[in-house]
């Protein structure tokens, strides 16, 4: 592969002559949680440009669209993002709905927001986990896979799958919630918390994390805008909006919760210590949505009746789901027959990998790992 | 400010530009002439009132039937909470729009993207390359007359062969 100014250049006739290297990362690489790929133009240690090279996860998932039916393509939609699946058949089923005029039940809401918080908790602490551990400290990423662990036993639960959970079906849910499943989240949020503060007291306050991640990769309130940055990397640079309060969807509206944003605590705005911040904040916001949802969650059917051929009237609909990672943009076309004519989904990691090759010029090469960490890339969401 | 006004507005201001709106739908949109695609940006982006300054989905889609390819743009206000949905139809043959990545940076990728799986092309964009097809792939595979290859660098691809 041969990109334009990725030959050695010699700077000559400053006296100190220095010869810039072109380096590849990739596309194994521990740190880039999937695979992905950057060329790397660096002088010494200090990066002149990244450029990244992605599709390697490419799976043709919006084709499979076209050839599955709206039913079927549920599974495949858990693939888009399999760190925080719910989001996707959350997505694919909302816009669905609104092709077909379909109501979801009450119940089917509170189950789906029930399971799409669990999942958010999920998502937030494997980011926050292997984020420290890119930067290279191993403790904290058992202490949040251990917690992770236990959100995986209790989707297990819900729907028998631990990653790609097919859980949601277009007009609610596939199962109502197993018996006693309210004291098993309730127990395990009561013991999430004091979880969060000795990670708080291991990480947060830590030198040595601090001095990895303030000021890294500041991205200000604009530039995040412009390259539409979503979700916590664009409340982490002091924009605070979140789909889930301004564009209310699902029970949202019923439920209280705080929006935190960046405050720029170890140094500037929306740097890679505040995108660390906002996500412990927001897996405490998602703890107080889940134990509203379970004093309001009312009895009722949990899915809608729908027919087994769907077949929605011709035209299109978008509607935006606030994933894990921001703002999951749906966007589905229906030409009258049960395929789907068309479907995109615009993702928050394929916006956050755009910004690299922007904000990469004067770090040091070993902020990289910082960046693709504290912007919560994975690879699949990217490459669909 | 709702779909009708900003489409009276925008009428108002770029009159035959503007070639239809419809707000009978779920997502009332306006197709727009091509050519005018990042005039009309611009103006959405920079007039106080509208300030779109997002650019939250950018989408093509083939048409095979009606002969063109559509373009999609999701616009998003975070200061006036609204949104706006523009389509530009290029016929199939010679897909053609202004690039608008001098408006938005997001609309890079997403332009590549399109490229890549739909084979329109941005005039003016800075680096239009392939971004999830590997580099020496033939076609754009979002087109609905793109025949899948029966192999790919000696891979067979077809399922009878994976049988055999």
């Amino acid at each position: 592969m041969s990109i334009a100014g990725f030959e050695v250049e010699v700077e000559r006739g400053t006296g100190l002559e220095t010869e810039q290297m072109t380096l590849n990362m990739g596309p194994q690489h521990p740190s880039t949680h999937g695979v992905l790929r950057f060329v790397i133009k660096a002088d010494g240690e200090v990066m002149r440009r990244a450029v990244p090279d992605v599709g390697y996860l490419h799976r043709s998932i919006e084709k499979i669209s076209e050839k599955v039916g709206y039913h079927g393509f549920m599974p495949y939609t858990d693939r888009v993002d399999y760190v925080a699946a719910m989001f996707c058949n959350q997505g694919w089923g909302m816009v669905t709905e609104k092709l077909a005029d379909i109501e979801v039940p009450k119940r089917g809401e509170y189950c789906r927001v029930i399971a799409a918080e669990l999942n958010r908790i999920a998502s937030h602490l494997l980011s926050v986990g292997t984020m420290i551990l890119d930067i290279g400290a191993i403790t904290p990423f058992f202490h949040s896979f251990r917690e992770r662990e236990k959100i995986n036993d209790l989707l297990e639960e819900l729907c028998g799958a631990r990653l790609t959970y097919n859980y949601m079906r277009i007009g609610g849910v596939a199962w109502d919630l197993p018996p006693g499943y309210e004291e098993k989240v309730l127990g395990f949020l009561g013991q999430l918390e004091p979880m969060l503060d000795e990670f708080h007291d291991l990480v947060t306050e830590n030198t040595l994390f601090r001095g990895r991640c303030s000021n890294v990769a500041a991205i200000p309130g604009e530039q995040a805008v412009a390259y539409n940055l979503v979700g916590p990397n664009l409340r982490a640079s002091g924009v605070r909006y979140d789909v889930r309060r301004d564009e209310p969807y699902s029970v949202y509206p019923e439920l209280e919760f705080d929006v935190p944003v960046g405050t720029g605590a170890a140094g500037s705005v929306g740097d890679s210590f505040d995108r660390y911040a906002v996500r412990i904040a927001e897996i405490k916001e998602s703890m107080k949505i889940l134990r509203q949802c379970f004093r309001q969650i009312p009895d009722g059917p949990v899915v809608a009746k729908v027919p087994r051929k769907l077949k929605p009237p011709e035209g299109d609909a978008q509607i935006r789901v606030e994933s894990a990672r921001g703002d999951m943009s749906w966007y589905a076309v229906s030409d009258g027959t049960e395929f789907p004519y068309r479907c995109k989904v615009r993702t928050g990691s394929f916006a956050a990998m755009s910004i690299i090759e922007d904000i990469s010029p004067g770090l040091m090469l070993a902020d990289l790992v910082t960046v693709i960490a504290s912007l919560d890339i994975v690879a699949p969401e990217v490459d669909r | 400010m709702d779909a009708a006004s900003i489409h009276s507005r925008l009428r108002d201001k770029f009159a035959d530009k503007i070639l239809s709106v419809e707000e009978s739908v779920k997502d009332p949109f306006a197709v727009v002439d091509g050519a005018a695609i990042r005039e009309l940006c611009t103006y959405l982006r920079d007039d106080e009132g509208l300030s779109f300054d997002v650019l939250t989905n950018q989408a093509g889609v083939d048409y095979k039937a009606e002969g063109h390819v559509e373009v999609v743009y999701h616009l998003y206000s975070y200061k006036h909470r609204h949104y706006v949905i523009l389509k530009v139809r290029v016929p199939r043959d010679a897909a053609e729009i202004p690039s608008v990545e001098s408006v938005w940076k997001a609309a890079n990728w997403l332009e590549r993207e399109i490229f890549d799986l739909l084979g329109v092309h941005f005039v003016d964009h800075p680096d239009l390359r392939r971004i999830l097809m590997p580099e020496d792939w033939v076609g754009h595979p979002l087109r609905k007359d793109f025949v899948e290859p029966e192999e790919y660098h000696g891979i067979n691809t077809t399922r009878e062969s994976l049988l055999r």
